[in-house]
C-alpha cells in the first residue's frame, strides 16, 4: 500500500499533469496549425437565417452547425478552431521572445552583477508596480491594435517575470563548486556563463515558459475582448466572448464555450508546467 | 515624525505626477493613429480637417502642445473629451465615485476574507481546514479577475440568475441622488432598499476583482501567522494560558500583519487596474469602462486625464499602505 501510494504519488505529481496538459495542449496545436482541415465551415462565413442557433445537446439544432451559431449565423466550432490559432500564435510567440529578453538581461545581470544589475534589478521592480492589465491597454493604446501590438505588449510587460526568476537563479549557481572549478582551468566569462550556467537555468525556463504562454492566452482573450486586438472581422476567442456578453441571456453558449476553451487551455500550460518541474527538478523528483 | 513623513511623501506627488504627465503626454502623440480622421463626418475638406487639427491644438508641436496642456491642467482644464464632446474633469469626477466605491469594497472584502482564512487555516494547521483553505488560495491565484468575472456571468447571472450582470444600479429605483457615491449616499439617506440594490449589482464585480487579492493575503499572513507563532512571547502566553483563538488575534496578527502590509500596496494597485476590465465586463459605468472607450476612440485628451486619475490614485494608495506599515511596524516608524 505504501509503495502503491509512493509510485502513485510520484506518478501523479509529475507525469500525470504533463500528460493531461501536454494532450490538451496537443489538442490545440493540431486545431490551431490544421484549422482549414478540421474546421467544418468557413469561420466568416455569415447565414443569417439561422443566427444563435443551439449547439448539439439541444433538441431544436442545427446539425450542419455541431456548437451552434453566433447572431450572424457564423458557425461557432469553426470561429474557436480559428480564435485557438491566434490565441496559440500569441502564446508561443510572445512567451517565447519575452522569455529570450527576459533571460539574457537576468543571465548578465546576475552573473556581472554591479552597476547593470542594479539598472536592471530596479528596473524590474518598478515594471512589476504597474498593474499589467491597465498597462498592456495603454501600451495597445500607443502602439496601436493588431497581432503585432499584441505580441509586443507582452513581451514589453512580461519580460520581468523571467528576467527575476533567473538572475536569482544565477545568483545562486554562481557560489557553486563547479563555477569555481570552471574558473579554475581557465574558462573565459562568456564560456561560463553560455555552456555552464545558461544549461542548469534552463529546467526553471521551461516552467516558466510554459506558464507564461496560459498568461499570454489570457492577455491575447483580454484585449480581443476589448476590441484592442485583432481586427473584429477575425475570430479570437475575447472577441467571441465579447459578442456573446451582449446576447447572453439568449445565447449564454456563445460565451460559454470560448471561456471554456481559455480555462482548459490555461490550465493546461499550468498543469504542464508544473508537471514539468517536479519532472526536470532533481530534488523535487525524488 | 509621523506628520512630517506625510508632508514629505505629499511633496514628492507633485514631481512624480509631473513625470508621469510628460511620459504620458508624448507616448500618446508618437501613436501612429490620427485622433482628426475619428472625428470628421464624411466628405469634409481638408480645410475642415485643418480647422479642427487648429481648434485642438494638434497642428502645433509636441513641446507646445505639453506646454499648453499642462499650463490648463495647472488651471484644473484637462480639455474636452474628443470622442464625448464634454468636459474631460466633468467627465472623470462624475464616472471616478463608481470606480472608487467598486475598489474599496472589494479591498475590504479581500482583506476580511484573507485575514479570516489565514487565521481559521493557522488556528487548525495540518487539519483539513487548512488544506481546504490552501486549496481555495492556490484556485483563487490561478484564475485571474478577468475569467472570475466571467464565469460569474454565466454561474449567477444566466444559469441560475440571481444577479444583475450589469450597470451600477436598477434604473427604474428612480432615486435622485445629489453624489455619485450612490453606495455612501444611500447609507447615509437610510434608503436601504437601494442600497441592497446598489450591492446585488456591485457584488459580483466586487467578488471577481477580491479573489485573487484574497488568495495573496491568506498565503503571506498565513505563512507569517506560522512564523510568529513560534515566537518566544507567543509560548510566554500559552503559559499564561490564553485560549489559541486569542493569541492568534490578540497577540500575533498585529506583528504576522506587517509583511502583509508590505506586501499588499502592489497588490492593491493591480487590483486598481483590473477595475479597468471588470466595469467592462459588468458594463460598470466607473472611469475603468470609460478608459477603455478612451483608448478605442484615440481620445487624447480623455486618456491623459484617466491616466494622471489613476497615478493620483496609485500614489494615494501607496502612501495610505505605507502609513499603515508605519503604524503597525513601530520599528520603522522611530528611525
Amino acid at each position: 500500500m505504501n509503495e502503491f501510494a509512493r509510485r502513485f504519488g510520484s506518478f501523479s505529481s509529475g507525469h500525470l499533469r504533463v500528460w493531461l496538459g501536454g494532450s490538451i495542449v496537443l489538442l490545440l496545436i493540431t486545431a490551431a496549425v490544421f484549422a482549414p482541415w478540421i474546421a467544418p465551415h468557413d469561420p466568416l462565413e455569415q447565414d443569417l437565417i439561422s443566427g444563435l442557433l443551439p449547439p448539439f445537446w439541444s433538441s431544436d439544432h442545427d446539425s450542419t452547425y455541431l456548437l451552434g451559431t453566433d447572431s450572424l449565423g457564423r458557425d461557432l466550432l469553426s470561429r474557436l478552431i480559428y480564435g485557438a490559432r491566434i490565441a496559440l500564435i500569441v502564446a508561443i510567440v510572445a512567451a517565447t521572445l519575452a522569455a529570450v529578453l527576459g533571460t539574457v538581461l537576468g543571465l548578465l545581470a546576475g552573473y556581472f552583477g554591479g552597476l547593470f544589475d542594479t539598472t536592471i534589478s530596479r528596473m524590474v521592480d518598478i515594471w512589476m508596480s504597474f498593474p499589467p492589465v491597465l498597462l498592456s491597454i495603454v501600451l495597445v493604446a500607443v502602439i496601436g491594435t493588431g497581432l503585432h501590438s499584441v505580441i509586443i505588449a507582452i513581451v514589453v510587460i512580461d519580460w520581468t517575470r523571467f528576467c527575476r526568476v533567473v538572475r536569482a537563479e544565477v545568483l545562486v549557481q554562481r557560489e557553486q563548486d563547479y563555477i569555481t572549478s570552471a574558473v579554475t582551468i581557465g574558462l573565459g566569462r562568456w564560456t561560463i556563463l553560455w555552456r555552464e550556467i545558461l544549461p542548469n537555468v534552463v529546467p526553471l525556463l521551461i516552467t516558466l515558459l510554459t506558464l507564461e504562454m496560459g498568461i499570454a492566452i489570457i492577455v491575447e482573450a483580454i484585449l480581443s475582448f476589448v476590441g484592442l486586438s485583432v481586427s473584429s472581422d477575425q475570430a479570437t476567442w475575447g472577441g467571441l466572448i465579447q459578442e456573446g456578453r451582449q446576447y447572453v441571456h439568449q445565447a449564454w453558449w456563445v460565451m460559454t464555450l470560448p471561456v471554456l476553451c481559455i480555462i482548459a487551455s490555461v490550465l493546461a500550460f499550468n498543469a504542464l508546467g508544473d508537471g514539468l518541474r517536479s519532472m526536470l527538478d532533481p530534488v523535487m523528483r525524488r | 515624525m509621523a506628520p512630517r513623513f506625510i508632508l514629505r511623501r505629499l511633496l514628492l506627488i507633485l514631481p512624480t505626477l509631473f513625470g508621469v504627465s510628460i511620459i504620458v503626454f508624448v507616448l500618446l502623440r508618437v501613436i501612429p493613429g490620427d485622433p482628426i480622421v475619428m472625428m470628421i463626418p464624411p466628405g469634409a475638406t481638408q480645410a475642415d480637417i485643418d480647422n479642427l487639427r487648429q481648434l485642438y491644438g494638434l497642428d502645433k508641436s509636441i513641446l507646445d502642445q505639453y506646454l499648453i496642456w499642462f499650463g490648463a491642467v495647472l488651471d484644473g482644464d484637462f480639455g474636452i473629451s474628443i470622442s464625448l464632446r464634454q468636459d474631460v474633469v466633468g467627465l472623470i469626477v462624475s464616472r471616478l465615485p463608481a470606480t472608487l466605491e467598486l475598489a474599496v469594497s472589494a479591498m475590504a472584502l479581500a482583506v476580511v476574507l484573507g485575514i479570516t482564512m489565514a487565521i481559521i487555516g493557522t488556528y487548525w494547521q495540518n487539519r483539513w481546514p487548512e488544506a481546504v483553505i490552501d486549496g481555495i488560495s492556490g484556485f483563487n491565484q490561478a484564475i485571474p479577475d478577468f475569467l472570475w468575472g466571467l464565469i460569474f456571468i454565466l454561474m449567477l447571472g444566466v444559469l441560475w440568475p440571481i444577479l444583475p450582470i450589469s450597470g451600477r444600479i436598477d434604473p427604474r429605483t428612480g432615486m435622485e441622488f445629489t453624489t455619485q457615491f450612490y453606495l455612501a449616499e444611500s447609507i447615509l439617506r437610510g434608503e436601504f432598499s437601494i442600497l441592497a440594490d446598489l450591492v446585488r449589482h456591485m457584488l459580483l464585480p466586487m467578488v471577481a476583482l477580491a479573489l485573487p487579492l484574497t488568495a495573496v493575503i491568506t498565503r503571506t499572513l498565513k505563512a507569517s501567522l506560522f512564523e510568529t507563532m513560534t515566537q518566544d512571547y507567543i509560548m510566554l502566553s500559552e503559559i499564561k494560558g490564553f485560549s489559541r483563538w486569542r493569541i492568534l488575534i490578540v497577540e500575533a496578527l498585529r506583528n504576522a500583519l506587517i509583511p502583509t502590509v508590505a506586501l499588499s500596496g502592489v497588490q492593491f494597485n493591480f487590483l486598481v487596474g483590473g477595475t479597468v476590465l471588470i466595469e467592462r465586463i459588468f458594463s460598470y459605468p466607473g472611469i475603468g469602462n470609460m478608459a477603455i472607450g478612451a483608448v478605442i476612440d484615440r481620445d487624447l485628451p480623455l486618456i491623459q486625464g484617466l491616466i494622471i486619475t489613476f497615478a493620483i490614485i496609485f500614489i494615494f494608495t501607496n502612501l495610505l499602505i505605507d502609513l499603515s506599515y508605519r503604524l503597525l511596524n513601530p520599528r520603522v516608524a522611530n528611525e
